[in-house]
């Protein structure tokens, strides 16, 4: 069984290959680029920054607003332009995954902006914006307890696989993007659709933590490629 | 136990050491363990950990002295952009007292001002005031643009770095904690001086800087290097802890002014002048005792 | 809503009035200029483009559609441009913005104008289906002259556009899985943007120079030499010797700009 391979002749704990890289724009405070299998995703932050939509500052402390968005020409059907109900919901979600590892409470009153541009979109596109996001978050010299990372595992051919492919994804039975703070572990983003006994999802969960570990130190290792001075 | 050297680069999230070290800025404790909250260079000084971030925003605070532009004019105020999430506000008051005047034929949008943050509200709101030597509009130079935690590196040990550019350039320069640079001197120079502080800003934490930005400098303008190298023991690492001398230097100089001023006052005084004289020294003395202090480094004091 | 610092202003007017600018180039130069094409594997032509510190991506997806009534056998070309909130702190998220529909017909005019893409190659039958070419200008880094940056993007990745292969098989559309042809480019063409500074004309402004120019230019010229689009922005008047003296300036700098493709 377990020399039985997948589609792309990976193993089923194998990621895709990836690539990062920090502080990629002139204009933005912060920015990240991200290539995982087919995946192409940019990064922006700007702030924190003063924000005329007065109602969504708090007084307390900065807060965040996520656009997650695909470039018309990212996938196969060329996409209209603009957000949708899927990229708003990733937008939201991908904020939540973001939120409780932000420490703003130093920037009250202000706004700090992160924009996801899918430039190629190759499955698994919202772990990889969180993961892309978190690098350019840091790279804006934004405070945080941890840089969260994201990774989805699934189930393709009655098998738990990591790091869906656009095919797998397609094809399988279920998948389940998970992102977490690596330091504690804690989980910070969770979906899962399709079908999974309890023991299969224990499973997924697992291997999607692993890979987040993984992609970790790919994150801490594009940052210090940045910055250090060697 | 500890699980990091001084200077090392570190990011978010990063365990730093054990329960027995405190934790200073830039770094927070969690489940007994320091961690850095920033991407930054650890400085450890005793059992306290600090880390100096490379990147941050501009937060306003009490006897900063920034570069702000003018956004507005209003009623009794001029709205200034300091180059952070929270706006400044110039009240008319701070700038003529009692007098009655048109806002905007003193001050208009778009014009420069050299300013000091004379307080802080709790929404992080800046009030700005322009006692001070050299404060004010600044008239023709050019606006450079720093992260403002370079502004310790570009200003080096007891202002070697700045005094150097200065001296070579023959430009003046004001430096904003906020990050923006003021730069005057001949066209060229301006130039030269605006490569050389973007330079120094990328660079901010390598060693052998002043050095090497001497060599640019003299390369530049004399077309070989310098003789002399600096002395490498003197560079050391600036961005942890830096001192304002040439802030004070120019305070000294402002009090030696403001003391002939008083002399040729004296013959001739007036209400307002002793009032102003009164507001100048209220303000020197905030001044000494923020440049004075040989701990203070002004990235790292904010509480 | 960004104000440009007065000093900034004078500063650079200043060092226009003496052939200088701040980055140190010749009035009449360029940024480097990088351009990469085929960076995106699920687009038919793509692109990536870089002028000075200013970042574009151009993708290309093709459509079978219906032609336009009064040009059944031509295929379409459409131009649609995001000036992406990333690529600068005073971009909006939201429907384009009125410069971002500018820039886009601008870039396209160039292109259509100067009949560089053979349409008629794209006629797959006569009044029933045709090619649609959509033209996705992605901005993701603003520091100036967006004009120029996506018209070479657009031209590169034109030039990369591979299509498959269409037939009609019982009066259907059937398209090849493996056989695919250049899209047919009879020429190549450049935009040459300048602003009006002081009473200097300046070419590929920075985001600065832009902010303080008083009147902007675009001028697409062909790589032998034909003027085919021209649209002057900005709310100060030129004059014709200004006029005259960019468009010369344009003709022979679209030479070493089409180089780069």
């Amino acid at each position: 069984m377990s020399e039985m391979i997948r589609q792309d002749g990976r193993k089923f704990d194998e990621l895709r290959p990836i690539k990062i890289e920090a502080g990629v724009l002139e204009r933005a405070d912060g920015s990240a680029y991200l290539e995982v299998g087919g995946n192409k995703i940019l990064v922006a932050v700007y702030g924190p920054r003063e924000s005329y939509i007065r109602r969504l500052l708090e007084p307390n402390t900065g807060v965040i607003r996520v656009r997650y968005n695909m470039a018309p020409f990212s996938v196969d059907d060329r996409k209209r332009p603009g957000p949708d109900r899927r990229s708003s919901e990733i937008s939201k979600i991908t904020a939540d995954a973001l939120r409780p590892a932000l420490m703003l409470e130093n920037y009250p009153r202000s706004m700090i902006d992160i924009y996801i541009e899918v430039i190629e979109a190759e499955g698994g596109t919202r772990c990889a914006g969180i993961t892309a996001a978190s690098v350019a978050l840091v790279d804006a010299g934004i405070p945080m307890k941890d840089i969260v990372v994201g990774c989805a595992a699934g189930k393709v051919n009655d098998e738990v696989v990591l790091d869906l492919s656009e095919y797998e994804d397609k094809e399988g039975q279920a998948d389940v993007p998970l992102a977490i703070m690596p330091r504690t572990g804690e989980i910070t983003l969770l979906q899962s659709d399709g079908n999974l006994t309890e023991e299969e999802f224990a499973k997924a969960i697992d291997l999607a933590m692993e890979g987040c570990l993984e992609v970790s130190k790919l994150q801490k290792e594009a940052l210090m490629k940045k910055y250090s001075t060697e | 136990m500890i699980y990091v050297e001084n200077k090392d680069l570190v990011i978010p999230g990063q365990v730093l050491a054990d329960d027995e070290y405190y934790s200073g800025r830039g770094t927070f404790k969690e489940n007994g363990k320091v961690c850095s909250s920033l991407i930054g260079l650890v400085s450890l000084r005793n059992k306290k950990i600090r880390v100096i971030p490379l990147k941050s925003k501009y937060v306003p605070k009490k006897g900063d002295v920034v570069i702000g532009k003018i956004n507005d004019v209003r009623f009794s105020m001029w709205d200034v952009d300091i180059n952070s999430p929270y706006s400044g506000i110039l009240p008319a008051f701070e700038v003529f007292g009692r007098e009655k005047k048109e806002l905007n034929k003193v001050y208009d949008v778009g014009d420069v001002l050299f300013l000091r943050v004379v307080d802080v509200d709790e929404i992080k709101k800046a009030k700005l005031g322009l006692k001070g030597r050299g404060m004010g509009k600044f008239k023709g130079g050019i606006i450079v643009d720093i992260a403002p935690t370079k502004v310790p590196r570009l200003i080096g040990k007891k202002g070697s770095m700045i005094n150097m550019i200065k001296d070579k350039t023959n430009c003046k320069i004001v430096v904003g904690q906020n990050g923006l640079v003021w730069v005057k001197g001949d066209e060229d120079m301006e130039q030269l001086t605006k490569d050389v502080i973007h330079l120094i800003e990328a660079e901010a934490h390598t060693s052998g800087l002043t050095n090497k930005i001497k060599n640019k400098l003299y390369l530049a303008i004399d077309g070989e290097l310098p003789h002399e190298e600096v002395n490498e023991e003197e560079e050391e690492f600036v961005l942890e802890k830096p001192k304002l001398q040439n802030f004070k230097e120019e305070l000294e100089q402002e009090e030696r002014e403001a003391e002939e001023n008083k002399i040729e006052k004296e013959e001739k005084p007036n209400i307002a002048e002793v009032i102003e004289e009164l507001k100048r020294k209220n303000k020197k003395d905030n001044a000494l005792s923020y440049g004075d202090n040989s701990n203070n480094s002004f990235i790292l004091n904010n509480k | 809503m960004d104000i440009v610092p007065e000093i900034t202003r004078q500063s650079i007017t200043n060092l226009v009035r003496n052939d200088k600018r701040e980055d140190g180039r010749g009035l009449n130069e360029y940024r480097d200029i990088s351009i990469e094409t085929n960076v995106i594997s699920k687009a038919e032509g793509s692109a990536r483009v870089k002028l000075g510190g200013t970042q574009v991506i151009v993708g290309i997806k093709p459509q079978l559609g219906s032609p336009f009534p009064d040009t059944p056998d031509l295929g379409v070309l459409m131009t649609n441009c995001e000036m992406l909130p990333m690529a600068d702190p005073n971009f909006e998220p939201g429907p384009p913005s009125d410069d971002s529909i500018e820039l886009a017909r601008v870039v396209d005019r160039g292109i259509r104008e100067s009949e560089l893409v053979e349409l008629d190659k794209l006629c797959v039958e006569e009044g029933k289906h045709v090619w649609m070419l959509f033209i996705d200008l992605h901005i993701i880094d603003n520091c100036g002259n967006l004009f120029d940056a996506c018209e070479l993007a657009v031209m590169a990745a034109l030039k990369s556009t591979k299509l498959p292969v269409a037939s009609i098989v019982d009066e259907e559309v059937v398209l090849s899985e493996d056989e695919t042809f250049d899209l047919p480019i009879n020429n190549e063409l450049a935009l040459c943007t300048f602003v009006k500074i002081g009473d200097k004309m300046v070419l590929d402004p920075t985001l600065d120079e832009e902010r303080v120019a008083s009147a902007r230019l675009n001028v697409g010229v062909t790589k032998d030499g034909r003027i085919c689009s021209m649209q002057k922005g900005g709310s100060q008047p030129l004059n014709k010797e200004e006029l005259l003296a960019a468009v010369n300036v344009a003709v022979s700098k679209t030479k070493e700009l089409i180089e780069h493709l």
